[in-house]
């Protein structure tokens, strides 16, 4: 084969994720408790710790067996963690001692055990899980039992209902899982010893769960789970060293979830089926748009489904549509689904009848794909307890008192008017109250108007009148039709009302994402958009909302929060003390959601939702508890997980924006560095060569220079060191710009002071130049650094000097405007080309002029930071008759106290 | 004053300047004793009783201003001290610590002597000169009496006051809080905006060219100093 067989990135990032520093899981699987996986665990730890590995024993359960208690010996030992729990003391494993410790390896037995309430996690396998991501090596053990998927299989086995489970996804993590397996006859001869424990009052259940027939199934299946996995090493085995092998086309499996109890079943048979294939399992549900929304108990019920679906592995996807064979069936065509699962009830629907069951449907749709039909179990329906879940019962009896009412009304004008109307006339009238209270109240008073406009027609208006009996057979029809048409109009109307409902939340949640995102784009600035964000999400869940973001050490805490302020004075800050960030910490470090109503953390006062964006998290989205602790419900869930990636996704474009712009300054950085040495180089050495020259030739040829000749050249040794020192003095002045540590010291300063100070400090350059200062005496003193200012007119006169033929006059005005002090250098100089009036502010750009002195090329990007910092700005125009003038202007900043003008001027004292 | 041969402890840690410094004011006649540290001049002090401190602000042993609180202990010596331009607070803080005057390196070496004649002159009470001559300006403290070129100049109370402080220290500097406590009180030092106004005022009234001042002559950062023309003559 010629083709060059590419590694699949899949494999390699599986191989990544295998090679990070996430901690090995080795799961000891038995098929019962007794089989002896306590006791293998430790063996493999004496193995380690031969090894010279750091082996800590975290929490075991040696059930009191001499053998495995000593075996523990000589294994370090973490103590455990007791808490007090309704007056009793219990004991943990101490988690935050053991990541402290931070073995090579921990043990941890028992995988399946239920932490006591208060805990961090509200199970041990999440301990673990945060054990690995600590990169710490685990040993645990598992009874086949307490696996999820396999739950459902072994109460119908053993008739024993297991409460604690641990999802698959963690036996599918597990580096490496090791079967402890004992003949079931040899179990219960150990059991009869008593070398298995067994509590006293348990004794009677166990004893029937001990039966060989429940051993040898359990032990099947605990040998399945291995195999599976075994399968599954090879797998990635072959896949890892790019061994071509016999692929199955990969499979798909879709499982159909309802709020149903039996929808939990159907997710465990799709998760043994996906994994007997080792493929991707889908749990979709559908939402139908055009049904009565479900009531509180079923949509709990749904997302624990859901839920459990998630935590067995599997991708979960919402659907809308209203006919869930159409939507199943596009979505399975649409996905390359192999499979589907399906529920089927145990009594079929009046519309299945009709219409075919889902079943039936689907085969019919999908043809290709093998539709699984799970038949459903006896599970006690569940009370109706309202006709109409959408509304409250009181609006709905409210409705029944007007429709009454209404109707009363209607008959007694129409029975006033009963000799000019007939029996078809008052048919369609009373169809129209049956129409108005569908819309308004749905069907339950629709259906009340009906039969009440029934009676009335019946009892007022067809012959013999005042009587509940039909005279002709031909009313008894009208009548009859009148209550079909009310019904069906009832039903339409009703369902109408129902769609309009879904569409507007449907809508609203759409507009809220929508708002979001819009925020994203026209938001520029981190912080504005964290509040902006912040506010929206309380609004859309009328709750408190604040976003977390880490800091450079990786500390979470609060960057924006809403709302600002609360009625009794609590504000979403106080909320936040170091409980409730510890837990917005782990849910950030751990990428979960965590927090009030999930099992991490639970006991935190609100729910935290990590911001997963591409690169990991970048925060952490809080919710608040509602003030009338109502909880979030699962569309609200979906809705929350959508506003979190979106934020997600806009902190990280900001995150990325911001390094962008570092890498920027970076490259200046580089770049200023490079002119920088070459101005040195340059700048320096030139009136260092004119100082080594000068002082050589006074020092070796003395007796050829007269004394004029001598002091020419002293005098150029003073000049070019002046300038050294002013080159170096501009060098510093920018490296403190540039580094940031320039630091204001703001006085009052007089301007006509500094620019008498300025000329002073420029002296001898300006020695031939008509100077000319307009400083306006009333002109208002200035909020600045003195020293700063001063440089910059230092600078600007410099300039002036430099780029004006000699003699030239030089000009500083100062004016004071609304807010500002403008204060300009003019010249009569060569001035600066259009184009560069901008670019003369760079760092080192030069103006060339042949035969002219360059300078520096800092002096007036000095003068710009200087502004700058100093909150003003800087510019440079060409002056009316030539020349240039350089205009920078200053906050004028409100008055300083004065003290009082003293109107009286002294005279001499003539005493 | 080359007979008398004034005593000048030089410190500083750079041998290239009391390299120069000894041979510059030796030539001037002065006797030139140097010290590479704090502690060796505040012992050296005491041995030789000098009539000036020449002392850099950058020691590599301990802080100028320690070494000036230690000699202003026992000693009302002279102290010039040696800084840079961007270091107007270290210069404050040895003002404040009871240094004489200062001079911004690098220096000329007229510049240098002129604040050292300046130091020194001020070792006796002002009081014994009652009327202070700069060029054109007189004030005439008996008097209260300020002329200009021989004309009268009306001053206010305040105006007056600031006048006389600088001239008080005439060519050393003052600083902007030694000002203030002197005109308006040890409540009012950090009240530079009166200083300000009334320095233009006083400007106004006593300069020639107030935009390019020739008697106070404002020291960025620090204060202002009261100078003769020909103190500038002098200087750099």
């Amino acid at each position: 084969m010629g083709e060059e067989r590419r590694p699949d990135p899949e494999k390699i990032l599986e191989r990544i994720r295998e090679d990070t520093g996430r901690g090995r899981l080795t799961v000891f699987l038995g098929a019962a408790a007794g089989v002896g996986k306590t006791y293998a665990m430790l063996e493999a730890a004496h193995e380690h710790l031969g090894k010279g590995l750091d082996v800590v024993i975290g929490w075991l359960d040696t059930h009191g067996r001499k053998e495995t208690q000593a075996l523990a010996e000589g294994i370090e030992l973490l103590p455990a963690r007791e808490v007090e729990y309704h007056g009793v003391t219990l004991r943990e494993m101490d988690l935050d001692a053991l990541l402290a410790r931070h073995p090579q390896v921990a043990i941890v037995d028992e995988l399946a055990h239920t932490n006591v309430a208060g805990s961090r996690h509200a199970k041990r396998y999440q301990d673990v899980e945060e054990l690995l991501d600590a990169g710490i090596h685990v040993f645990t053990a598992l009874n086949v039992q307490h696996v999820d998927s396999l739950n459902d299989v072994v109460q119908q086995i053993t008739g024993v209902v297991v409460r604690e489970t641990v999802p698959d996804r963690i036996l599918d993590q597990a580096a490496e899982i090791r079967l402890v397996d004992l003949p079931p006859e040899e179990l219960i001869h150990r059991l009869e010893e008593g070398k298995v424990y067994v509590p006293a009052q348990a004794a009677q259940a166990l004893q029937r769960f001990f039966r060989p027939g429940n051993l040898n199934a359990l032990r099947e299946l605990a040998l399945r789970k291995t195999t599976e996995r075994v399968g599954g090493q090879l797998d990635t085995y072959m896949r890892r060293h790019d061994i071509e092998g016999p692929w199955a086309v990969r499979d798909r499996i879709v499982v159909c979830v309802g709020p149903s109890p039996f929808s939990a079943n159907l997710i465990r048979v799709a998760r043994r089926m996906a994994a007997q294939s080792r493929c991707e399992w889908i749990a979709a549900t559908v939402e139908q748009p055009g049904r009565p929304p479900l009531n509180d108990a079923q949509k709990a019920r749904l997302a624990e489904n859901v839920r459990l679906a998630e935590e067995l592995g599997a991708q979960v996807v919402s659907l809308t549509g209203d006919d869930v064979a159409d939507t199943v069936a596009r979505f399975a065509r649409e996905h390359n689904v192999t499979q589907i699962v399906i529920g089927k009830p145990l009594k079929a629907r009046l519309a299945e009848a009709w219409r075919g069951s889902l079943a039936d449907r689907l085969i019919g749709q999908c043809p290709g794909i093998d539709i699984h039909v799970i038949p459903g179990e006896a599970y006690p329906r569940e009370k109706r307890l309202r006709i109409f879940p959408g509304l409250r019962p009181r609006l709905v009896l409210r409705g029944y008192i007007v429709v009454l009412a209404g109707m009363a009304l209607l008959t007694a004008i129409l029975v006033a008017l009963r000799d000019h109307l007939n029996v078809l006339d008052l048919n369609l009238i009373y169809l129209l109250p049956i129409m108005l209270a569908a819309m308004r109240w749905g069907i339950g008073p629709a259906f009340a108007a009906a039969l009440l406009g029934l009676l009335c027609i019946d009892f007022f208006f067809v012959p013999p009148f005042y009587s509940l009996t039909v005279a002709q057979p031909g009313y008894a029809f009208t009548l009859g039709v009148f209550v079909t048409v009310g019904i069906i109009i009832s039903g339409l109307a009703g369902r109408l009302k129902h769609e309009v409902q879904a569409a507007q939340t449907r809508e609203a949640r759409t507009e809220a994402l929508f708002r979001m995102s819009r925020i994203f784009v026209a938001v520029e600035e981190t912080q504005e958009l964290l509040d902006l964000v912040a506010e929206e999400v309380a609004e859309d869940f009328a709750t408190m909302a604040a976003i977390l973001l880490p800091d450079e050490t990786g500390r979470l805490s609060v960057q924006a929060y809403a709302p600002r302020s609360r009625p009794g004075g609590e504000t979403a800050l106080s909320l936040f003390d170091d409980n409730e960030i510890a837990t917005a910490t782990w849910a950030y470090q751990h990428g979960q959601t965590a927090g009030k109503g999930t099992d991490t953390l639970a006991g935190a006062s609100a729910l935290y939702v990590p911001l997963q964006a591409t690169r990991g998290a970048v925060g952490v989205l809080a919710v608040a508890e509602r003030a009338d602790g109502e909880r979030v419900l699962p569309e609200e869930w979906r809705m929350l997980q959508a506003s979190a990636d979106l934020i997600a996704v806009a902190v990280e474009r900001l995150q990325l924006t911001e390094q962008a712009r570092r890498a920027d300054v970076l490259t200046r950085m580089e770049k200023l560095h490079l002119a920088l040495l070459d101005s040195v180089s340059h700048d320096l050495r030139t009136p260092l060569a004119s100082i080594l020259g000068s002082v050589t030739s006074i020092l070796e040829d003395d007796h050829l220079h007269d004394a004029e000749s001598r002091r020419r050249l002293l005098g150029t040794i003073r000049d070019e060191a002046a300038r050294m020192n002013h080159l170096i003095g501009n060098l510093l002045d920018m490296a403190r710009i540039e580094s940031g540590t320039l630091r204001l010291k703001r006085d009052w300063c007089d301007v006509a002071d500094i620019v008498g100070a300025a000329l002073s400090r420029v002296g001898r350059a300006l020695e031939g130049r008509p100077i000319e200062t307009r400083v306006p005496d009333d002109l208002p003193l200035l909020l600045g650094d003195f020293v700063l200012i001063e440089q910059v007119l230092v600078n600007l006169l410099d300039n002036a000097v430099k780029y004006s033929p000699v003699g030239s006059g030089i000009e500083i005005a100062a004016r004071g405007q609304a807010d500002l002090i403008e204060i300009v250098v003019r010249d009569r100089g060569f001035g600066i080309l259009k184009e560069d009036l901008e670019a003369v502010f760079d760092k080192f750009h030069r103006v060339h002029r042949p035969g002219e002195s360059v300078g520096t090329g800092l002096g007036l990007s000095i003068c710009r930071g200087i502004v700058e910092a100093s909150g003003g700005s800087i510019l440079a125009r060409q002056r009316d008759g030539g020349g240039t003038e350089i205009v920078f202007t200053l906050p004028a900043a409100p008055q300083a106290p004065m003290p009082q003008p003293e109107a009286d001027e002294e005279g001499p004292d003539e005493r | 004053m080359s007979d008398s041969g004034p005593r000048v402890l030089v410190v500083d840690d750079e041998p290239q300047i009391r390299r120069f410094l000894k041979t510059a004011l030796g030539a001037h006649g002065y006797e030139v004793a140097e010290v590479d540290c704090g502690q060796e001049a505040i012992k050296q002090a005491t041995f030789l009783h000098p009539d000036l401190v020449i002392l850099d602000l950058g020691l590599p042993d301990m802080d100028g201003r320690e070494v000036i609180e230690r000699l202003r202990e026992w000693s009302r010596v002279p102290i010039l001290v040696l800084s840079v331009r961007e270091r107007e607070e270290e210069k404050i803080a040895a003002l404040d610590a009871g240094a004489d005057d200062y001079i911004t390196k690098p220096f000329s070496t007229g510049e240098l002597l002129a604040r050292m004649r300046v130091a020194m002159r001020h070792l006796g009470p002002v009081e014994e000169s009652p009327v202070i001559g700069l060029g054109d300006l007189v004030i005439d403290l008996p008097r209260r009496l300020v002329t200009v070129a021989g004309t009268r100049v009306k001053l206010t109370p305040t105006e007056y006051e600031i006048l006389k402080t600088l001239a008080t220290y005439a060519g050393r500097v003052v600083t902007h809080r030694q000002l203030l406590r002197q005109v308006w009180g040890p409540g009012s030092v950090e009240d530079t905006q009166y200083l300000r106004v009334y320095i233009r005022q006083l400007r106004s009234k006593i300069e020639r060219e107030p935009a390019r001042p020739e008697y106070i002559v404002t020291e960025p950062g620090v204060g202002y100093r009261l100078t003769s023309p020909e103190d500038h003559a002098s200087g750099a």
